[in-house]
């Protein structure tokens, strides 16, 4: 890569505010492909609101909201992240190399986030469009409310998992330990094989997708019903 | 001959505790083993602004001419962190009422009224529709638990950002949008099934307490380039804290939605039973913010129940900045009213009512979708009762008429700013109105509560 397409932004040095004005207003138009941030320091909101295709690693542990809103841009974190990383993600790709605290890819409308170790507690919340592939576990109510989109767990599921399902679909590997109201497990159909396939294959995880249980939405919760569970 | 029937006249003694509300309740639950739902705001008797009055100028206050003496109602909303602030040729805003509850003309017309008369319009749950974006030209974009159609290109067309917490008329609860009214365009919009019954979320997916939304906060920033103001918006229930807790995440704007404030679909027993009126919400923002220093630097807007210029002119004397109106521009546009306007006609609406079991006047059925008067609904036939050249005139002359009011109040207060309206300009009429607004009751210096 020529030396002009590359850009090195230290966060020891420079804003988090300064390197978010940078992404927006001027990267789009200077040609620059591929941006490593240094010394993140678990600051919050690094490399939000990204609108344009470049490669992005964020060399260290990182806080709240990293990648929010993305799109088109791929990210890499290589470390941890706090909460909501790629929240509202709409497309490109949010890599974390390390674990994932709570609410991974919240409302993401599309696009891909790959956790490679474990993500905590609602990883998938509300998700619309997006697509999630956690190498490790996923913690309690993962998938709440979830409308669209696909989560895939390599590792386990804490309790409460797909709570208020909607359209969404959940992959888990290893032990469900709970499912979340109006949550069931399915058999999983041909389709659902080369969906996880080709997850797995994006994310870059070797698994045998026959491996994985589905759960989807009992759709028991999709309309008023006084005969039904009171649990609205 | 037959001895005359002796009838004893039927005596009707009211019963308070089971009067017919509480009887056409009780069948209710027993017929349908669920709760009530229904739209607008709460219909019992509060405290309000009518309950309030003005010392108008006199012998030791000095009038201005009420029709030709200039009366400023500028309003700037956002000056604390924002880099441009929202400038408003009045300080009436018209409040966050989604594309899905209403039709996609109501929002057009509401926005183009708006853009005459100079002021803002907000989107609602379920995303900014291009027609709103088109016609408002003051557009403040709603962040709710949701996200339903939430998107950064939104967000980037975006005029200021309004944070929801939480609405008045349901405090912590999610809002609701029955299946009659999730059309295919509003099921796209918001990534449902066509025809389910969507329940909102009461929380955001991904912040909780209120240091995490500091950080969120700071997100959208980042996320706006720190260019148009946040606002955060607060169902009215512990608003001293609440208040404090917004300010403190770094909003630019408070909103304070009181208990009287609507909604197009809740739990009746959350419209009625939950939250605080405005009267009382207003005063504990004022204190709020006066008592973190930070009145004038954060901009406070009230909302619920707010219907005329006197309204108006009374919330800015309590030391709000600006006011949010929801549910009275539906009026203004038909909302309750007898008949519609189509293809220049004027329509007798009754049938539409009776189809709802209801009539003019006491309509509440905004979440059935089958608005007789075609504003709260997505059904196209229905759609086509409001028209919406005819609807944006309406809301303009509403509008306008709410300002006119609240200059020549404050005008006869001797102002010729809207915005120098004062307490001291006050008597409360009630006890009641005195004790929640702080305001002494007409004629003695008594404020019910001050000093213990
Ligand atoms: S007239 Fe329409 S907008 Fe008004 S309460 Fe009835 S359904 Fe709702």
């Amino acid at each position: 890569m020529a030396a002009l397409e590359n850009k090195h932004f230290d966060l020891g040095a420079g804003s988090v505010r300064d390197l978010n004005q940078f992404l927006h207003k001027e990267l789009p138009a200077s040609g620059i492909k591929h941006i490593e941030i240094e010394n993140p320091d678990g600051q919050h909101s690094i490399a939000v609101g990204l609108d344009a295709p470049v490669e992005i690693d964020i060399l260290g542990h990182a806080g709240y909201f990293i990648g929010g809103m993305n799109k088109e841009a791929n990210i890499t974190v290589h470390g941890n992240v706090g909460w909501s990383v790629a929240e509202n993600i709409m497309s490109g790709s949010v890599r974390v190399k390390g674990n994932a605290s709570e609410c991974v890819g919240a409302s993401g409308h599309g696009g891909l986030v790959v956790i490679e170790g474990d993500a905590s507690s609602r990883c998938g919340i509300s998700m619309k469009g997006c697509d999630i592939v956690v190498g490790g576990s996923v913690g309690h109510m993962s998938a709440f409310m979830a409308q669209a989109g696909h989560l895939v767990v390599c590792g386990d599921a804490d309790p409460g998992l797909g709570d208020s399902l909607y359209e969404a679909v959940i992959y888990v590997r290893g032990e469900i330990r709970g499912l979340g109201a109006d949550a069931q497990i399915e058999e999983m159909s041909e389709q659902d094989l080369s969906t996880v396939q080709a997850l797995l294959q994006q994310a870059g995880f070797d698994y045998d997708p026959k491996t994985f249980k589905r759960v989807g939405s009992a759709r028991q919760l999709y309309h008023w019903n006084a005969d039904a569970h009171q649990e609205y | 001959m037959d001895k005359p029937i002796y009838r004893k006249p039927i005596y009707r003694e009211g019963n308070a505790s089971y009067n017919d509300s509480t009887l056409h309740y009780i069948r209710q639950a027993a017929e349908h083993g669920l709760y009530e739902i229904r739209g607008l705001g709460a219909k019992r008797q509060l405290p309000t602004f009518d309950d309030l009055t003005f010392l108008t100028a006199s012998a030791s206050r000095y009038p201005l001419e009420g029709y030709r003496e200039k009366c400023d109602t500028k309003t700037v909303l956002g000056t604390r962190f924002a880099k441009n602030p929202i400038e408003l040729d009045i300080p009436i805003t018209i409040a966050g009422m989604s594309f899905g509850a209403l039709t996609a003309n109501v929002k057009d017309a509401l926005g183009r009224a708006a853009t005459i008369m100079g002021t803002s319009t907000t989107t609602g749950d379920g995303g900014m529709t291009p027609e709103e974006r088109e016609s408002s030209k003051q557009l403040v974009y709603q962040c709710l638990p949701s996200r339903y159609g939430f998107n950064p290109d939104d967000l980037r067309k975006a005029n200021a950002i309004e944070m929801v917490i939480g609405q008045g008329a349901k405090p912590g609860g999610g809002g609701m949008l029955l299946g009659q009214k999730i059309s295919p365009r509003v099921a796209q919009m918001r990534t449902l099934p066509e025809g389910v019954d969507q329940r909102s979320a009461c929380r955001h997916p991904d912040w909780t307490g209120s240091d995490d939304l500091t950080i969120k906060v700071n997100e959208l920033r980042e996320l706006t380039d720190w260019e148009v103001p946040i606002y955060i918006k607060v169902g009215a229930t512990r608003v001293k804290n609440d208040v404090k807790l917004a300010v403190a995440a770094g909003a630019d704007v408070v909103v304070v939605d009181g208990m009287q404030g609507g909604t197009a679909a809740t739990q009746q027993v959350f419209i009625e039973n939950t939250g605080i009126p405005t009267l009382a919400a207003l005063r504990q923002a004022v204190e709020a913010l006066e008592e973190i220093d930070m009145l004038g630097q954060v901009q406070l807007i009230i909302s619920g129940g707010i219907r005329t210029g006197a309204d108006v002119a009374k919330a800015l004397a309590m030391g709000a900045d600006a006011v949010s109106v929801g549910q009275a521009m539906l009026m203004a546009l038909g909302c309750n009213s007898p008949t519609y306007f189509q293809d220049g006609k004027e329509i007798d609406a009754s049938e539409g009512y009776a189809r709802l079991n209801t009539a003019a006047g006491y309509c509440h059925h905004c979440h059935t979708g089958q608005c007789p008067v075609g504003i709260a609904t997505q059904t196209p036939e229905l759609e086509q009762r409001l028209d919406p050249d005819w609807g944006a005139r309406r809301v303009k002359n509403y509008l306008q008429t709410l300002n006119m009011e609240l200059t020549t109040l404050a005008r006869a207060c001797g102002k010729s700013n809207v915005h120098n309206l004062e307490r001291e300009d006050l008597a409360a009429l009630t006890i009641e109105a005195a004790a929640m607004a702080g305001i002494p009751l007409a004629g003695t210096n008594w404020v019910p509560g001050e000093g213990l």
